[in-house]
């Protein structure tokens, strides 16, 4: 049972304050780190893999602190962001090479075991710098499983992915953490993050948003005012037909046809093409407007 | 000492075109020494200035910058020293380690060719070679050992090293002799001149100053390298 614990840990660069007093533990099983870009998703990954001093508070695994504490390394596999692996090896050097990094009793025996675990044996011997972004990534996995950690760190493991890949990877995630390991990977995109991670904690502008399964998360995150822009054949009329419904809060004529916002996400979305066929209104086009994800973060932050 | 980070550190500089970087200087002196042999101009006052202005002088001060910042500063560039940070790998192993491929590197393409100049040059005359082969060797450790130095302390290693070697050593110690006694080259200098009977090699240095210098700066060096890797924070672009 591998459990990482942060307690009140804080990390600011000069004047800027990247993540501001987080607390939280991540047990076995795998957790989501969601956050927009810049939320200080990878300050956080950096601290708990021993890359970054924490500014204040402290960052343990299992009690022992992990800052300066080359030791915890027998126990964290890291797949960092950054693409860079040597490029001038190729996979199975690679491997083979952070395997004896870590003194294994059989570093051959492991590299082969963590290259068949990513299914990346058919690529061995090419060199890493031939290998498209997904097999990197497996590459990068491999390397960090060769010592078969019981803490896997991902940072943003998914990001330019296809969508085949992603799925061989998710797939390997599950795999991993079926098998008892405690698994972190970051992300900015809520559906990754609610497929895979049975755990999820929100960070945004530094601080510790929420926390809980993706089932609490994702309610915080669609039961809120949500604004739809529409445009109809006739806007007037529907936005009388809108308002004599009371699924929404206000409605605005514009120029551009109507600004909408909704009370409940789910519910509008449905109402909507009814109140529009009962006034006999044609939709011409509905897109919500406020759907970055910076603006559902911060309807989480401030609520 | 770990062979594993030697292996992947000599991958990384000989398998990629800073080899060539490497090979350019050599070349040149030993195309210069042929030369000079070949056209009878090789007496000792002409070939020991090319020893000492051209191997000693700028060869060996241009080569240990490539080869003790290039051991190093890429990986922390890339992020893939990460690789080597996250083990069970005390920090001074890795430093030391550094150090060593940037030494070997300094050996075989500064040290051997300057001996394999110096014995087209003069052969045995004066000791002029082996003198100068030694003197290399004291002079590159110790520029390695800065030089690695620089490459994990500052993003401008190379850019410090150059101003360092050029500025400092040639054009300041030119002007104020007092700046030459703080001079990896004349610490070197005075190595050779202590083992060749060859009266144009002079140093301002005693022997002894110049060995105590020479080894406080290595180790200083080593010493300082492994201990900011230790703390070294791999700032993420967020």
């Amino acid at each position: 049972m591998a459990e990482l614990r942060l307690d009140e840990v804080s990390r600011w660069y000069g004047n800027v304050v990247a993540v501001n007093g987080v607390s939280m533990r991540i047990g076995p099983g795998v957790t989501g780190l969601l956050g927009p870009n810049g939320a200080g998703k990878s300050t956080l990954i950096h601290m708990m893999g021993g890359f970054l001093a924490p500014s204040a508070g402290t960052v343990t695994l299992d009690g022992a602190r992990i800052w300066a504490n080359q030791q915890v390394y027998r126990h964290i596999g890291l797949v960092p962001e950054r693409e860079a692996a040597y490029d001038f090896l190729t996979g199975w050097q690679f491997v083979l090479a952070m395997a004896k990094l870590h003194k294994l009793a059989d570093p051959a025996a492991a590299a082969r075991r963590a290259l068949a675990l990513v299914e990346m044996e058919y690529a061995r011997d090419r060199q890493i710098g031939t290998y498209s972004k997904g097999m990197k990534q497996r590459v990068k996995m491999a390397a960090a499983l060769v010592h078969d950690p019981p803490v896997l760190l991902l940072d943003e493991p998914f990001n330019g992915m296809d969508p085949r890949q992603r799925l061989q990877l998710m797939d390997l995630i599950r795999r991993m953490a079926a098998e008892g390991r405690t698994i972190l990977f970051s992300s900015h995109i809520l559906e990754e993050v609610e497929r895979l991670a049975g755990h999820i904690e929100v960070v945004v502008a530094g601080r510790h948003a929420a926390s809980g399964d993706f089932r609490a998360i994702r309610r915080l995150m669609t039961d809120r005012p949500h604004v739809f822009a529409v445009r109809s054949a006739d806007d007037r009329r529907l936005a009388a037909a809108i308002i004599a419904d009371d699924s929404a809060r206000s409605v605005q004529l514009t120029d551009s046809g109507l600004r909408v916002e909704a009370v409940d996400f789910r519910r509008f979305t449905w109402l909507l093409p009814r109140v529009a066929r009962d006034a006999d209104v044609r939709l011409l086009e509905v897109s919500p407007a406020d759907e970055s994800l910076e603006s559902v973060f911060s309807y989480l932050v401030s609520s | 000492m770990n062979a594993t980070i030697a292996y992947i550190t000599f991958r990384g500089m000989l398998g990629r075109r800073r080899a060539l970087l490497l090979l350019v200087l050599p070349v040149i002196l030993l195309l210069l020494a042929v030369t000079l042999r070949a056209t009878g101009y090789n007496d000792l006052t002409a070939s020991t200035a090319v020893l000492q202005r051209f191997a000693l002088g700028a060869l060996l001060p241009l080569l240990a910058l490539i080869a003790g910042t290039g051991v190093i500063a890429p990986e922390i560039d890339d992020g893939q020293i990460m690789y080597v940070l996250t083990k069970p790998i005390p920090r001074p192993v890795v430093a030391t380690t550094k150090l060593l491929v940037a030494a070997v590197l300094v050996l075989l393409f500064a040290v051997v060719p300057t001996l394999v100049a110096g014995m087209i040059l003069t052969g045995d005359t004066a000791r002029l070679s082996v003198a100068f082969g030694v003197g290399v060797f004291a002079g590159g450790m110790a520029y390695c050992a800065v030089f690695v130095a620089l490459a994990v302390v500052s993003r401008f290693a190379v850019t410090i090293g150059l101003l360092y070697a050029l500025v400092w050593e040639v054009l300041i110690g030119n002007v104020a002799p007092g700046a030459r006694k703080l001079s990896i080259l004349q610490w070197a200098t005075s190595v050779a001149d202590s083992l060749t009977s060859a009266t144009a090699v002079t140093s301002e240095v005693s022997l002894g100053a110049a060995v105590a210098f020479l080894a406080v700066v290595t180790c200083g060096g080593a010493v300082l390298a492994a201990g900011r890797l230790r703390t070294m924070p791999i700032t993420g672009a967020e």
